[in-house]
C-alpha cells in the first residue's frame, strides 16, 4: 500500500483553486449513468447525495434511521465557524486555518485545512440561501459568537440547535432530489460490508432493518459518510446507533485507517448517575462564553456550591490560562477537569465525584435573566430536566465525555481513501482536524466536505475509471453476501448468558480507563489482552436472541459491538505506538513539566495509516509525513 | 422505584397486538424513560424472551426518533419534553403506565412501539424545501432578513418530525407538522418564491397520506415536545388560500422542485 495525498502543488492559496480547474471533468449528458452510494445521511452524507444529484448523477443514499433527517449531526449545539471577518475583528481564511492547524496540535495536513477554512465563507452562503433560520442582529444581518481555543467571532449559529438547521437544510435539498428521482432513498436500511472487485470499490451489501433481508448495491463510486466511533467507549455524546462498522468493514477490504487514537473527551457533558446510564448528554460549550468552570479549593469539600465563598473557589482555568480562560480548547479544559477530580476536588452529591461546576451565576448577574435565556434557554431547559436541578439557581454539574473522532479512514486530498472509487467525508474520514478538533469545525468540515469538495474530486475518478456494467449478481457480490449472512448467523447461534449490551458496557469502560483522555504504554498493553479476551468471550458467549429476518434491535447491536471489539485493539495499538502527546491524545510518559501535552515533531510529526492483514495479524503501519510550510510548528500554548 | 408497565406488543405490520404486562422494580428516578426500558428489555434478554422494540437514536430530545404514548399522552406527561428525556421522577412509586405507538392510519405500526413515519419526509419532498443549487447561493448577507422573522422561523424550524402531534390528534391531523414547514420557510425572504407550491404541495401530499383534517382542538401544541405554536397552523391556511385563490396553472403539482 502506497500513501499518496495528492496535493496540489503550487502556493497554499492556490492550490484548490488551481486543482478545481485541472481535474477532470464527466460530460453533462454522461453524468446520469454513472451510480453513486453515500451511505449515510448526515451533513456530509446529505449534502454530498444532494449535490451530486443536483449535478445529474444518479445516487443512492442509506441511512440506518428511519429517516434522513436524524443522522447525529442534527444533535450539534453551538454554531459553525466561517471566515466571513463580519465582526470587522480580523478574521480570514488564513487565520482560520491557522487556528485549525494550531488547534488540532500541528497533525493535520495543511492543504486540506487550508481548502476547508476557504471554503467555510461559501457554506454560510449556501445555508442561509436554503433558509437555515441563522440568529441575526437587528438590523437583519447575520449575527456570530465566539466559541472555544479562538480569539474572534466566526461562529454562526441558530440558537442553539445549529446543527439540527443545517442538516434540515441539507435534508431538504436532499427530499427535492428524491422527489425528482434524482436519488433513491434506503432509510431503516445499514452497510455490513463493502464489496471491492478488481481493485476498485463496487458496492455494497446492506441488511433492511425492518424486513432483516440482505441485499447487494453496485455502483460506480461509494461515499462513506458514516460519522465517527466514539461509541467505542459505550458511554459518550453520540447517538446511541452511531458505530464504526461501515468504516472498519472498509478497513478490513484495504482502506488505511488513520490516527484512530484521536479522540476528542468533550469537557461540558452532564455527569453519569448511576450504572443505568446509556448516554451522556452535551452542554454546548458556548456556555464557557459566559459561564465559569471551578471547583472547591479544598478536597473533600462536600457543602452545596452557594455556601462555598469566592476566596474558596478555584477558577483553575482562569488561573492556569490566563488570556484563554475558560475558552481553552477542549482537549486542555478536559483533561484540567479530571485532573482537579483526581485530585479528589469533584463535586456532585457526596462530594470528590466525577463533575466540576460550570457557573453562570456573574453572566446573569451582568447581563440579566432575559439575555441568558434568549442565548442558553434550551440548554438551561434540557439540564433541568435530565439532573433535576435549576441552573439558575444552582450551577451546573459538568464533566468530560467521549463526543467526536478525528481519526477515521485515510484519505487523499480528493477525499479518496487508498482503495480506488471509495471515498470518505465528514467525520468517516480522518479528516482536518489534527489531533483535536475545535469547536464549531465539525459542522463547517462535514459541509465543505459535501457541498463543495466531493462533487468536484469524484468526477475525476469518474472520468478516468473504465466504465462498465457490475451488477449485484457478480460473483464477489454473492461471496461477500454470503459472508454476511454467515456473520449473521454466528451471532444468532449464540446460545451464553450475556447480551451484547454488557459486553458493549465492559469494553468502553475498558477503553475508557485505559485508552480515554490519559494513556500510558502500560496501560494500553494491558487494554490490548484485555480487548482479545473479551472478543473471544463475546464470540463464545454472547446471546443475541430472535430472528435474522425480522426486525431485531439486538441484531444490529450485536453486530456493532463486534466491530466494536476488533476496531478497540487497532485504537489502542495506535495509542501505544504514538509515544508523544498531541492534542486529545495523551501520553503520561510524554508532558511538559506543566503537565501540558509534550509533542516529539522529531518522530511523530506524520498521519499514521494501518492496513488490515488479516485477523490475529499485527496490522502494517504507513506514515504520511507532514510538511509545514506556511506555519511555523510551535508548542500549543493558550497561557 | 417499582412500576407495572402494561406495553403494546405486535409482531408485525397488520397483525394484530395487545398489552402485555410486566413488573420491573429497582428503578432509580435519576433514569430516563428510555434507560428504564432498556433496563426492562436487558431483563426480558436474560430470560430469552424477546425484547420491546422502540426507536430511539440521539437521546438528547433532538433526532426525533423515539415516541410513545405514556398513559394516553405522547411523549408521557412532562409538558415539552421527549420520551428519551423524560426522566422516571416524574412518575410516583407504584405507578402503573400504558405505553403504545403512535396510533394514526399514515404511520403503520411496524414492531411493537415502532411506527413508520415515511409519511413525513414524503410530505417534505413534495415541497419543504428552498430550491437552491450549492454553488448558486448569494452572498449570505446580500439579503436581510428582521430579527423578529427570523427567530420566528427559527421557533417554526424547531420541528423534530417525532410525530408527536399526529398522535395526539383526534384526526391524527399532521397540520401541525406541515404547518412548522411552510412557515419556517415563508417567513423567510429565502422562502418567498416558492411559497404557494410549497404549501399547496405540502397540503396535496398530507391529504393523500391519509392524515385527518385539522379541527382546532389544540392537542397537537400541547404534545409537542419543542412547543411548536399552533398560530403556524392558521398561517398555512392563509398560505394555502392565498395560493389556492391566486393559483397558477402549475401552482398544484405535487412535487415543486426541477431536475
Amino acid at each position: 500500500m502506497e500513501l499518496r495525498s495528492k496535493i496540489p502543488s503550487g502556493p497554499l492559496e492556490q492550490k484548490w483553486e488551481r486543482h478545481r480547474s485541472e481535474i477532470k471533468l464527466v460530460n453533462p449528458a454522461n453524468k446520469m449513468k454513472y451510480h453513486i452510494i453515500v451511505v449515510g445521511s448526515g451533513l456530509a452524507g446529505g449534502s454530498a447525495a444532494a449535490s451530486l444529484a443536483e449535478l445529474g448523477y444518479t445516487v443512492s443514499c442509506f441511512c440506518f434511521q428511519d429517516s434522513a433527517r436524524r443522522a447525529h449531526s442534527i444533535a450539534a449545539q453551538g454554531g459553525i465557524n466561517a471566515a466571513k471577518n463580519y465582526q470587522n475583528d480580523g478574521d480570514s481564511a488564513f487565520r482560520l486555518f491557522y487556528d485549525t492547524v494550531k488547534g488540532g496540535d500541528f497533525r493535520a495536513r495543511e492543504a486540506n485545512v487550508y481548502r476547508l477554512a476557504e471554503l467555510s465563507a461559501r457554506i454560510i452562503d449556501q445555508c442561509a440561501a436554503q433558509g437555515v433560520p441563522f440568529a441575526r442582529e437587528y438590523g437583519g444581518l447575520l449575527a456570530n459568537r465566539s466559541f472555544g481555543g479562538v480569539q474572534v467571532s466566526r461562529t454562526f449559529y441558530a440558537r442553539g440547535q445549529t446543527g439540527q438547521q443545517l442538516l434540515l437544510g441539507a435534508y431538504q435539498a436532499l427530499a427535492r432530489q428524491i422527489a425528482v428521482g434524482q436519488v433513491r432513498m434506503y432509510p431503516r436500511t445499514e452497510m455490513l460490508d463493502l464489496v471491492v472487485i478488481d481493485g476498485r470499490a463496487r458496492g455494497i451489501v446492506v441488511r433492511d432493518l425492518v424486513s432483516g433481508a440482505v441485499s447487494g448495491h453496485a455502483a460506480d463510486a461509494v461515499v462513506l459518510a458514516t460519522g465517527g466511533y466514539a461509541n467505542v467507549y459505550y458511554l459518550s455524546t453520540n447517538a446511541k446507533g452511531c458505530n464504526v462498522t461501515a468504516i472498519w468493514r472498509a478497513y478490513r477490504r484495504g482502506a488505511a485507517l488513520a490516527n484512530p487514537c484521536f479522540t476528542q473527551i468533550h469537557p461540558t457533558c452532564i455527569p453519569v448517575t448511576g450504572p443505568h446510564q446509556a448516554k451522556l448528554t452535551l452542554m454546548s460549550e458556548s456556555l464557557r462564553n459566559d459561564g465559569r468552570i471551578w471547583v472547591p479549593k479544598r478536597t473533600g469539600d462536600t457543602r452545596p456550591p452557594g455556601a462555598i465563598p469566592e476566596a474558596e473557589r478555584d477558577y483553575y482555568l482562569e488561573r492556569l490560562y490566563p488570556s484563554y480562560g475558560n475558552l481553552a480548547p477542549r482537549d486542555i479544559a478536559s483533561r484540567r477537569a479530571k485532573d482537579v477530580c483526581d485530585e479528589g476536588r469533584g463535586v456532585g452529591p457526596g462530594g470528590g465525584g466525577h463533575g466540576v461546576y460550570l457557573d453562570l451565576r456573574d453572566a446573569i448577574a451582568r447581563l440579566g435573566r432575559e439575555v441568558i435565556v434568549e442565548r442558553y434557554g434550551n440548554l438551561f431547559e434540557m439540564y433541568q430536566r435530565i439532573t433535576g436541578e435549576d441552573p439558575f439557581q444552582v450551577p451546573m454539574r459538568i464533566y468530560p465525555a467521549p463526543h467526536y473522532t478525528m481519526g477515521g479512514l485515510w484519505v487523499d486530498y480528493n477525499l479518496m481513501t487508498t482503495l480506488d472509487g471509495l471515498y470518505a467525508i465528514g467525520e468517516a474520514n480522518f479528516s482536518d482536524h489534527g489531533a483535536n478538533r475545535l469547536g464549531a469545525s465539525a459542522l463547517m468540515q462535514g459541509l465543505a466536505d459535501g457541498y463543495f469538495i466531493l462533487p468536484y474530486t469524484i468526477g475525476d475518478y469518474l472520468a478516468q475509471a473504465k466504465r462498465d456494467t457490475v451488477g449485484p449478481d457478480h460473483p464477489t457480490f454473492r461471496q461477500v453476501q454470503g459472508e454476511v449472512n454467515e456473520r449473521v448467523r454466528r451471532l444468532l447461534a449464540g446460545s451464553g448468558r450475556k447480551t451484547a449490551d454488557v459486553f458493549h458496557r465492559e469494553l468502553g469502560r475498558l477503553m475508557w480507563d485505559q485508552c480515554g483522555m490519559s494513556r500510558n504504554a502500560a496501560g494500553l498493553n494491558d487494554a490490548i489482552a484485555k480487548i482479545a479476551g473479551l472478543r473471544e468471550e463475546f464470540a463464545r458467549d454472547v446471546y443475541v436472541g430472535g430472528k435474522g429476518e425480522d426486525f431485531n434491535q439486538a441484531l444490529e447491536h450485536a453486530g456493532r459491538v463486534a466491530d466494536f471489539f476488533e476496531f478497540a485493539e487497532l485504537m489502542c495499538r495506535d495509542a501505544l505506538h504514538r509515544e508523544e502527546s498531541c492534542g486529545c491524545h495523551f501520553r503520561e510518559e510524554s508532558q511538559t513539566p506543566e503537565g501540558e501535552a509534550k509533542r516529539d515533531d522529531a518522530r511523530y510529526s506524520y498521519v499514521a495509516a494501518w492496513e488490515f492483514t488479516g485477523v490475529g495479524n499485527a496490522p502494517t503501519l504507513h506514515q504520511e509525513p507532514l510538511a509545514f510550510e506556511a506555519v511555523h510548528l510551535a508548542q500549543r500554548s493558550y497561557t | 422505584m417499582h412500576l407495572t408497565l402494561h406495553v403494546w406488543r405486535q409482531q408485525g405490520p397488520g397483525l394484530p397486538g395487545s398489552f402485555v404486562r410486566y413488573a420491573i422494580t429497582d428503578v432509580s428516578p435519576d433514569m430516563s424513560f428510555l434507560e428504564m426500558l432498556d433496563v426492562l428489555n436487558q431483563q426480558l434478554l436474560a430470560r430469552q424472551d424477546e425484547p420491546i422494540a422502540f426507536d430511539h437514536d440521539c437521546r438528547e430530545g433532538i433526532c426525533g426518533a423515539c415516541g410513545m404514548v405514556i398513559n394516553g399522552r405522547p411523549h408521557g406527561p412532562q409538558r415539552a419534553t421527549t420520551t428519551c428525556q423524560l426522566h422516571m421522577r416524574s412518575f410516583a412509586d407504584g405507578a402503573e403506565l400504558w405505553i403504545e405507538p403512535w396510533r394514526a392510519r399514515a404511520f403503520p405500526v411496524i414492531k411493537d412501539l415502532v411506527v413508520d413515519r415515511g409519511a413525513f419526509d414524503r410530505i417534505v419532498q413534495a415541497g419543504g424545501f428552498i430550491t437552491v443549487r450549492a454553488g448558486s447561493a448569494p452572498e449570505a448577507n446580500a439579503v436581510l432578513v428582521p430579527k423578529r422573522n427570523a427567530d420566528l422561523a427559527m421557533d417554526a424550524a424547531a420541528c423534530i418530525g417525532c410525530g408527536a402531534c399526529v398522535a395526539a390528534c383526534p384526526n391524527a391531523s399532521a397540520m401541525l407538522f406541515a404547518a412548522a414547514k411552510v412557515s419556517h420557510l415563508g417567513l423567510l425572504p429565502q422562502g418567498q418564491p416558492e411559497r404557494d407550491t410549497r404549501v399547496v404541495g405540502m397540503v396535496t401530499q398530507m391529504d393523500a397520506e391519509g392524515f385527518g383534517a385539522c379541527s382546532n382542538h389544540g392537542e397537537c401544541m400541547a404534545a409537542c415536545p419543542k412547543e411548536i405554536s399552533i398560530d403556524f397552523i392558521a398561517q398555512l391556511n392563509r398560505d394555502y388560500l392565498t395560493a389556492v385563490a391566486s393559483s397558477k396553472p402549475q401552482a398544484a403539482r405535487a412535487n415543486g422542485g426541477d431536475a
